[in-house]
């Protein structure tokens, strides 16, 4: 899975995170990094967090993507912590591309998969605290005493016996020629000593936040810069056949008229689009009207969201590779007191971020320089070197905020596109899309078509449950061959993983290949996976005539997590109490990355205009707590996400192209839709995980369950339509 | 002989570029691009003014809402020929120093936007919001906020916000009405007011 990346040394990488500052920087390795590179010829080289400059401030290079989850914010307390600064001296900078910020869960630098609090746990307070121990030396040379008898606090090193203090900028140079200390020999705090984790610190984004300031990719500005939009092919897998660029060259402000290739290692080039480039971004999309293209639809012309399904549902008539075998589902179903047995589906989703996919590149002969809102600077430094003609090492990441990312930033398309357009008219070119182009040029959420059955004992237990999956697989997207015996493990997430207490399980998955391109999007298997599995065992729930919780309660009793987060909902939402008059309840639990997280809906539906959620109760249980403000702010906005899934947003496909285009036609949900929410969290003392994710797959099953409260009717398809409650 | 060339100009450019002048955050300010183009791109590309933002294309997220003579538009369908003359704040003139506003203080205070792409425009939608209805129901906050799209679903925040700024208005300010009845010549001025007011 790993990239293969040139080195950069430490020089250059000093030069190039750090021009023109002086003072302190503190490296170290991360751990397991050495054994997820194993397959690249470097060695691990040192890495470069923090930054204490002689005025006092202390900058946090951040290797993750700010999208939104708060790693600004929330990588910033976990260096603090140790660090024993002040936080008002607190600066951030995105980091570079390096090899040194890699992930070692993704064998290349990226944010995704709610993995980077847990990621940074160690490593930001090891650099931390490798920082203050270096600014501690430093102050104890000057002073001609010993180390030990000096403490470092509120940003100040203190000999603790005279009270003489120094600041952190005053011994920050001196500081900076030391040795790092061994980071094995760094002693981290007892979670008992936290003064800055835990605590619900103000986001350091915002100011920039409310005045316009903070700079995303689409806001990049360089001398001398062109803009540009590109006319992609409507169908996937076309491509231009000719294309006459007279009339958009005639319009004043259009720079010039050039063709978009893809293709990749091993793939022939192929022209998918044509690039108008002008002196504006308004006159590159008008200089698009005018371009007159004859596509080549080449051999998906005739897809449709129809066909594509009718695929799904003939393959899962059959066995696909194995995910889960427990025991013998066969013969428990075969002496079944009562089964139950469901076809679900869902459809394609778009990311639909606020900020348009864009890139701003500036390809030189000697390096390229790019202003990128991506979520994988890895691949972004690859393409651009590779389309630059440079080494990997003269590719410079800039990476900018991100308005949204949900998975969407994790491909680089956009970053091709503006290389290759830099390329072309030897200058900075900043390539904008539309929303119709993001919308219709999407790595999809799979649609996704699954058969469940259960077999209940006579007292309504289950004794077996099985799943077939079908759809097509992400990875297989990501990596062209990546898949091994034909299991993709994000298809099946959220269902393979059934937490319930069921002796045989079988869970086997049908590798569905079609033409519409398939990517992570929040909370990834699980958002479908969760939705299904979730439903499902609610139909078990109102066959075995049970309440919903306390089926689930007895069936999770071996699952303490999930049981915690579980009572508590019930709890806060008042489960079993009365609700007024065409209200109802629909409960879910599910455990994403590692995260555990129930929901209750509280709906009521009209006839005409379907389903209202009024309250959204979610509780969770991500381990350590970092920022509780943060994670109160992804709960919530993930089950907006979610809602928006379960109530609204769908992408069709008709003549090999996405039907949807605009914020018309594929809906978000608004603020006069947004039901009030409660955010609770069981406190806990496990390693910290993310929590950008999980609480996006219990809200369609726990609307759809209120649902089948309400009317008795069963949801096995998203979005939910009026006619599915009629 | 000034006749004749202006004459000439206009003929040689068939009207594409006619200089519009309006008041951009208090300041004069001149646009010499096509007079279709929407004000989001005139802000963003010719003036260089980023903190609007584009997201449709079509009035249908909000993302690129400016004030123009104290009424939240939609920069992204509004023509600059349409501006002439007119007063348009953008979120780097709302408050001088760019977090003084009452909605920007309420904003911090609350730690409302995640990703942020999307709160110059429900910052300037609530602030017209304000400036009309000094405490506005629920209803109210529907209707006006309705039409800005968040992805990352800050909504509830928004509305705790909206809220709290009414509270922080109320609380030494006129600063949303002189914002919204000041003279074109004096906005630097009422911005000013708006900043000592808020305080």
């Amino acid at each position: 899975m790993s990239f293969a990346t040139t080195a950069v040394d430490r020089r250059s990488f000093l030069k190039t995170s750090l021009t023109g500052a002086t003072g302190l920087i503190v490296g170290f390795y991360l751990p397991g990094r050495r054994e997820v590179l194993a397959d690249s010829a470097e060695p691990s080289v040192l890495n470069a967090f923090i930054h204490v400059s002689p005025d006092d401030k202390v900058t946090i290079l951040i290797s993750k993507s700010e999208m939104g989850q708060g790693v600004v914010t929330s990588l910033s307390m976990l260096a603090a912590e140790e660090l024993e600064c002040d936080w008002k001296q607190i600066r951030t900078e995105f980091a570079p591309a390096d090899r040194v910020y890699f992930d070692p869960a993704f064998g290349m630098q990226g944010t995704g998969g709610s993995q980077s609090v847990h990621s940074g746990w160690v490593p930001m307070r090891t650099a931390g605290a490798t920082a203050r121990e270096m600014l501690i030396t430093a102050a104890a040379q000057k002073w001609a005493v010993d180390a030990s008898e000096c403490h470092a606090e509120n940003g100040k090193v203190v000999h603790t016996a005279t009270k003489r203090s120094v600041t952190y900028g005053s011994v920050a140079e001196a500081a900076g020629k030391l040795t790092p200390p061994d980071s094995k020999t760094i002693k981290l705090k007892d979670p008992s000593e936290f003064k800055v984790i835990g605590k619900a610190t103000k986001r350091l984004d915002t100011p920039d936040k409310v005045c316009g300031k903070a700079m995303f990719g689409i806001d990049a500005r360089r001398p001398g810069m062109l803009h540009a939009s590109v006319e992609h092919c409507p169908v996937f897998g076309g491509k231009v056949a000719s294309f006459d660029a007279t009339k958009a060259k005639a319009i004043p402000g259009v720079k010039d008229v050039v063709p978009i290739m893809t293709g990749g290692p091993g793939q022939p080039p192929v022209m998918t689009g044509v690039a108008v480039v002008a002196d504006n971004t308004w006159t590159a999309f008008q200089g698009r009207k005018a371009l007159e293209i004859k596509w080549d639809e080449g051999p998906n012309a005739s897809a449709t969201t129809e066909s594509i399904f009718k695929m799904f549902e003939e393959k899962a008539q059959t066995p696909g590779a194995s995910s889960r075998k427990e025991g013998d589902a066969a013969s428990a179903m075969s002496s079944a007191a009562q089964k139950v047995e469901a076809d679900y589906r869902v459809p394609y989703q778009a990311h639909a971020t606020m900020e348009p996919m864009n890139c701003l590149a500036d390809v030189q002969a000697d390096r390229v320089d790019l202003w990128v809102p991506t979520q994988f600077q890895t691949p972004s430094q690859q393409i651009s070197a590779g389309i630059a003609g440079v080494k990997p090492d003269q590719a410079f990441v800039h990476t900018t905020y991100l308005g949204g990312g949900f998975g969407r930033r994790g491909w680089s398309d956009f970053v091709m596109e503006a290389c290759q357009l830099s390329r072309a008219m030897k200058a900075p070119v900043q390539v904008t899309w539309k929303r119709e182009d993001d919308t219709q040029h999407d790595y999809y959420r799979p649609a996704s078509y699954i058969k469940m059955a259960a077999a209940l004992d006579a007292d309504g237990n289950p004794t077996a449950f099985t799943a077939r999956v079908a759809c097509d697989s992400i990875m297989n997207w990501f990596f062209p061959g990546s898949i091994k015996n034909g299991m993709d493990q994000s298809s099946v997430e959220g269902v393979t993983d059934i937490a319930y207490d069921i002796p045989n399980i079988l869970v086997d998955y049908q590798l569905v290949s079609g033409p519409v391109p398939q990517g992570f999007w929040r909370s990834v298997g699980a958002s479908q996976n969760g939705f299904f599995s979730e439903s499902f065992i609610d139909e078990c729930a109102a066959a075995a005539k049970k309440d919903p919780y306390e089926y689930r309660k007895a069936l999770l009793a071996k699952k303490p997590r999930h049981l915690g987060v579980l009572n508590l909902v019930a709890e806060k939402a008042g489960w079993g109490k009365p609700l007024p008059k065409g209200m109802y309840r629909g409960i879910a639990v599910l455990e994403s990355f590692d995260t555990y997280v129930a929901e209750v809906a509280e709906i009521s539906i009209d006839k005409d205009s379907g389903v209202k959620v009024h309250r959204m109760v979610c509780t969770l249980d991500c381990g350590q707590v970092v920022n509780p403000g943060i994670i109160e702010q992804q709960a919530m906005g993930a089950m907006v996400f979610g809602l928006t899934q379960t109530l609204k947003g769908e992408i069709t496909i008709d003549k090999g192209r996405v039907v949807q285009a605009n914020f018309d036609t594929y809906p978000p949900l608004r603020m006069n839709e947004c039901p009030k929410m409660e955010v609770y969290i069981v406190p806990s003392k496990e390693v910290p995980r993310g929590m950008g994710e999980p609480a996006v797959p219990p809200v369609a099953p726990a609307i759809c369950n209120a649902i089948f409260a309400a009317t008795g009717k069963r949801i096995r398809k998203l979005p939910v339509t009026l006619e599915d409650l009629a | 002989m000034r006749a004749f060339d202006c004459e000439r100009i206009q003929k040689f450019w068939g009207e594409v570029l006619v200089a519009i002048h309006f008041t951009l955050n208090g300041k004069p300010t001149t646009l010499d691009v096509n007079p279709d183009m929407p004000l989001l791109w005139a802000l963003r590309d010719s003036l260089n003014m980023t903190g609007t933002k584009f997201g449709c294309g079509m009035a249908l997220c909000g993302a690129c809402t400016v004030h123009i003579n104290g009424e939240a538009t939609r920069s992204c369908i509004t023509p600059v020929s349409s501006i002439a003359g007119k007063k348009v704040t953008t979120i780097e003139g709302l408050s001088v120093d760019g977090h003084s506003h009452p909605v920007q203080k309420a904003w911090i205070e609350i730690d409302v936007p995640q990703c942020g792409y999307c709160q110059s425009g429900q910052i300037m939608s609530a602030a017209a919001l304000l400036a009309k209805t000094a405490r506005p129901t629920d209803a109210q906050i529907d209707d006006a906020m309705s039409g800005n799209v968040c992805r990352c679903g800050t909504y509830n925040h928004i509305r705790k916000a909206i809220k709290r700024a009414a509270q922080l208005q109320a609380g030494g300010s006129k600063s949303a009405i002189i914002e919204q009845n000041a003279p074109v010549e004096s906005a630097e001025n009422a911005v000013d007011a708006l900043v000592g007011g808020a305080e």
